[in-house]
Formats: C-alpha cells, structure tokens, sequence
C-alpha cells in the first residue's frame, strides 16, 4: 500500500505555545488511521497542521506531494477534507446548502454524490430544507459526515466524530465511516477520545502524549498492549 | 458534557440561527398593510403620501440592506456606508458632465462602487479586521476621508444632475403618483431583488454567506473567505450607490447628502434586527412610510422632528423587541 498522507517530524504552534513537538505518521491509502490521545494530547492540532489551520513546521506530504504554506482552501481543493472540532456546521444554512457547499471545491453535476448520500443517511431527504443548527446531536455529525462525503475526498480528517453522542449513535457514525471506507474507498484519519471503538474500527492506530507520538502501530496490538489498556481502554 | 449543558439551558454561545419572523410581527406587518391599503383606497393623498413614503423607505431599506450585508460579515456597522454612497454619485454626476446620458452614468457609478468597496476592504478593513473596535474607526475615518475628498474635488455647494425619471406624474382616479417616486420605488426594489437572487440561488452567494457566518468552515470546505469578504464589501457598495443616485433627485448633490439618509437607514436596519436582510427591507419600507405618514397627518411634527420621531420609534421597539422585528435569539446546537 502506498502512503496517501505523510507527516515528517511535524510541529505546530498556537502562539509561542507548541503543541505538537515532531510528530511523525503515515497513512496508507484506502486505510483508516485513528490518533488516541488525552485532552491537550496534540490530536486537533494533528489534523490542523495537515489541512493548514495552524502554525506549523515540519514536512506534510499528500500524495507524493508536499503541501505549502497555502491556506486551508487550497487544501480543501487537493481533495481534502476536514471536518473539524465542533463539526464544521453551518448551523444558520439549511442542510441542502450544507451539502452544497461541501461540494464547493470541486466543479461538475453533484446530484448523483447527494444521491449517494442518501443511501447513507435516507433521514436528510426530508430534511434538507431544515435549519442545520436545529439537528439533534448525532444529525449534525451524520451531517458534517455527509458535507465532507460530498467534498469527494481522497482523504477525511475527522475530529473526535464521538463527541457529545449517546453510545448507540456513536456505534452508528463509526458504523457508516467503516462503509465509507469499505464502499468508497475513502481513506480516513480520525483523532478519538474513544479508544475503544476507534481500535475497533481503525487499522492503524498512533498515541499521542503531550504533542509526541509515543506509541504507534495495527489496532490488533495496540488493542493488547497494556498501557494503552490501562489509560485508553479502562481495563 | 456539551449536551448536558444545553439540557440545563446553558448552551455555550447562543446565536441569532433563525431567519423567521415571530407570529406577533407577522400579525402587525399584516395589519399595518391592510391600513395602508384601506386607507390608499379612502383617501388620495393618503395614497400619495404612502406611494412617496414607500419610495423614501425604498432608500432607507438599500442603504440598510448595505449595513446588514456588512454587519453579518464584520460585526461591525460601517459608518462610511453613506459616504461612500455620496462618492459613488458624484463620480456619476462626474459622468454626466462628461456629457454620459443618466443611465449609462448610472451603471458605471454601480461598477464604480463595486470596485470602491472591494478596495475599501482589502486595503482598509481586512489588516485590521481581527479587531471590531479598530474597524469601527477605520468606517469613521473613512467617513471623515471620503467627506474632505469629494469637498476637495467637487465643492460644498450643490450640484445638480439630470433628472433621471422626469417630472411627470401618473394620474390613477382621483391619486396622483409622481414618476420620480415610482421610478425610484422600481429601480431600488429591482436592485435588492437581484441581490437576494444571488445570495439565495447561486453558488457563489452560498458561499459568500458561509465566509461572513462561519469563515473558519467556510475556509475549510474550499471557500476564499478573504475574497468573499471582498465581494461583499463590493455588493454593498452597489446597494449603497443605488441608495445615493436615488437619494440625488430630491435633494441634489451635496457632500451631506447622505448623512441624514444614513441615520434613517440605521433606524431601519436595527428595527428589522441588525443581521436580518429581509428584516432591513422591511424597516425601511415601514420606517419611510410612517414618517410620511406622521408629517402629513400630525400637525406639530413637522420636518424637523422626522430624524427624532424616527428614532423615537426605534427605541420603542428595541425596548419592546430587543433584537428587532426579524431578529430571533436561537440557542445552537453544538
């Protein structure tokens, strides 16, 4: 398997605070690569120095090529998609226009992929003239999963897709990333506080600990090992 | 965590997500039209002074509609809006004498505010956007600016264009409506109508409404907010020029043509909620009306107190509705 995204020693910055000091992963193309970590652990900040909303140093290479100093649209354009903290939502637009414009970066017909959505999630059908901002929880993340979907990514960055879910909900988002993946071909990076179902879903999995990769490899093992057992899993 | 707090009623940053109209305001707006069409019906010079008022608040609803384009984006209410509206006028009366017919002066002066609000933006309000206090001064500096410029090149005193509609007045029953008054009222809704159909229906006023409510999203589905941003600067310029050539007609060129005009459109824009578009139209309409109402039927207010009753209803309805007709507090999911 070819590598899709590299990260080369990368560090990022908010202000004279650094919060990832040289992180180093790679991701293989048509795989699902999960990063665990704490609060504070560097997990955000990993998928924002790849789509370039952060300060950051360091070599990030898409598809055999570095990406530049260029802003998070051009990032967008290089068939991208990151479907941030707090979910991305453009909570005052309808959920039509939400799709509409997780098609933005890319030209031609965009009716066959909402179809495609709707395979995924029938619920939106009738829904799509409804206020984004007033779906429950779990829509919005079956939302963001859509808008990102219509991207046509190569890759999707999903940050912490579990948050503020009820377990069942949580089982289903990771249910449909899993077919995303299956059917799609879609490669995907997601940063978890849920270790567990993310270890479960993903191939590869990388630990974080204060901005460091300090444990990295298949799911399988790291589902064994046992500080990973001990902090992430809980038993 | 998140959702415990919005079930205990202390969701984070709660923000305005609605763009209904509460069923009160809608019962109010429905009777206020019944009496304006009762009453046109009854009385000819009522109807006039409602065709004149609508024509009026037509202006104060474009250069409103102006503000909330601006506010949305920058949170911020340009105070030069007017200015740059009087700029854009003199630059067509600049045309005219150049011996350009009105209407070709006319949608130049548009292109011409156009390219004044996108430049207004990329070189004065994006370095210093982070900070909504340093825009608000950077809009009164603009004010001031703008106002020296056109004194500079053009003099205080008044300047007259050609008459773009003419002075004949249309003759229905016993009513008499002066064409300046619907040529105005049509030039000005014809404008706003376009506006809406760009922001609503195309792909690239999608866009330019998610860069001015979630630039971080918006940036990250590809959108070039910055560019966005400019465009909408840009656009407001055009309602903003709309509002001063059909501002120019009744009270000629004057580098303080629009100050009076800008206050009203205030008025207009905070009656209908600062971030509603519709509720911007809206208040002006309403606002135009009612004063022209007001000083024909109430004997004391006479044109002097048009600005204070304006802004006596205004503090009315913020008291009663503080964020306006349109305006609807909305808790957002996170």
């Amino acid at each position: 398997m070819t590598a899709l995204l590299e990260l080369e020693n990368v560090t990022a910055r908010y202000g004279p605070v650094e919060a990832l000091h040289g992180v180093s992963l790679t991701v293989a193309e048509g795989e699902i690569v999960t990063v665990l970590g704490a609060n504070g652990a560097g997990k955000t900040t990993t998928l924002r120095a790849v789509s370039n909303t952060v300060r950051r140093d360091g070599v990030v290479r898409f598809d055999g090529r570095v990406l530049g100093r260029a802003g998070p649209e051009s990032v967008a354009g290089r068939g991208i998609a990151h479907v941030p903290e707090g979910r991305g939502t453009f909570a005052e637009l309808t959920v039509w226009e939400n799709l509409r414009l997780g098609a933005y970066s890319r030209s031609g017909s965009i009716k066959g992929d909402f179809e495609r959505v709707l395979s995924y999630f029938p619920w939106i059908e009738d829904r799509r003239n409804q206020q984004a901002g007033t779906l429950s929880g779990g829509e919005q993340q079956m939302l963001a999963l859509a808008r990102a979907f219509m991207q046509r990514p190569r890759l999707l960055l999903l940050d912490e897709p579990s948050l503020g879910l009820a377990p069942v909900l949580v089982t289903e988002i990771f249910r449909i990333i899993r077919e995303l993946n299956e059917q799609e071909g879609l490669t995907v990076l997601v940063v978890e506080q849920n270790a567990h179902i993310a270890l479960q879903v993903a191939q590869t999995a990388y630990v974080l600990e204060v901005g460091r990769v300090v444990l990295s490899g298949p799911s399988s093992e790291l589902q064994q090992h046992e500080s990973v057992r001990r902090s992430y899993l809980g038993y | 965590m998140t959702e415990l707090a919005q079930r205990l009623g202390f969701a984070n940053r709660s923000r305005r997500v609605g763009t209904g109209v509460s069923i009160p305001v809608v019962i109010i707006l429905v009777a206020a039209a019944i009496f304006l069409l009762v009453g046109s019906l009854v009385s000819p010079i009522f109807a006039q002074q409602t065709v004149a008022g609508l024509a009026q608040g037509a202006i104060f609803a474009s250069l409103a509609l102006a503000l909330v384009l601006i506010y949305r984006a920058t949170e911020v209410v340009n105070f030069a809006q007017g200015e740059m509206a009087m700029a854009t006028t003199y630059f067509a009366y600049q045309l005219t004498l150049w011996h350009l017919s009105y209407w070709a002066a006319f949608f130049l002066a548009l292109l011409m505010g156009f390219l004044l609000g996108v430049v207004v933006q990329v070189v004065l309000i994006r370095p210093v956007q982070h900070s909504v206090i340093a825009v608000v001064i950077v809009t009164v500096g603009l004010f001031v600016l703008i106002d020296g410029l056109v004194t500079w090149k053009w003099g205080a005193d008044l300047k007259f264009m050609p008459a773009p509609f003419g002075n004949q007045v249309y003759h229905v029953g016993s009513v008499a409506f002066s064409r300046q008054d619907l040529g105005t009222l049509v030039v000005t809704i014809v404008s706003v109508v376009l506006l809406w159909v760009l922001f609503r229906f195309t792909k690239l006023g999608l866009a330019m409404r998610a860069a001015a409510l979630r630039p971080a999203s918006a940036a990250l589905v590809g959108v070039r907010v910055n560019r966005m941003l400019a465009i909408g600067w840009g656009l407001a310029a055009v309602l903003g020029a709309v509002a001063g050539l059909m501002t120019e007609p009744t009270v000629f060129l004057q580098p303080t043509m629009m100050q009076a005009v800008l206050l009203y459109a205030f008025a207009a824009a905070v009656l209908g909620g600062l971030e509603s578009p519709a509720g911007a139209v809206v208040g002006g309409l309403a606002l135009g009306v009612f004063l022209n109402l007001i000083g024909q039927y109430v004997g004391f207010a006479t044109s002097e107190l048009r600005l204070p009753i304006a802004f006596f209803v205004l503090l009315v309805v913020l008291l009663v509705k503080p964020h306006g007709l349109f305006g609807r507090k909305q808790v957002r999911r996170v």
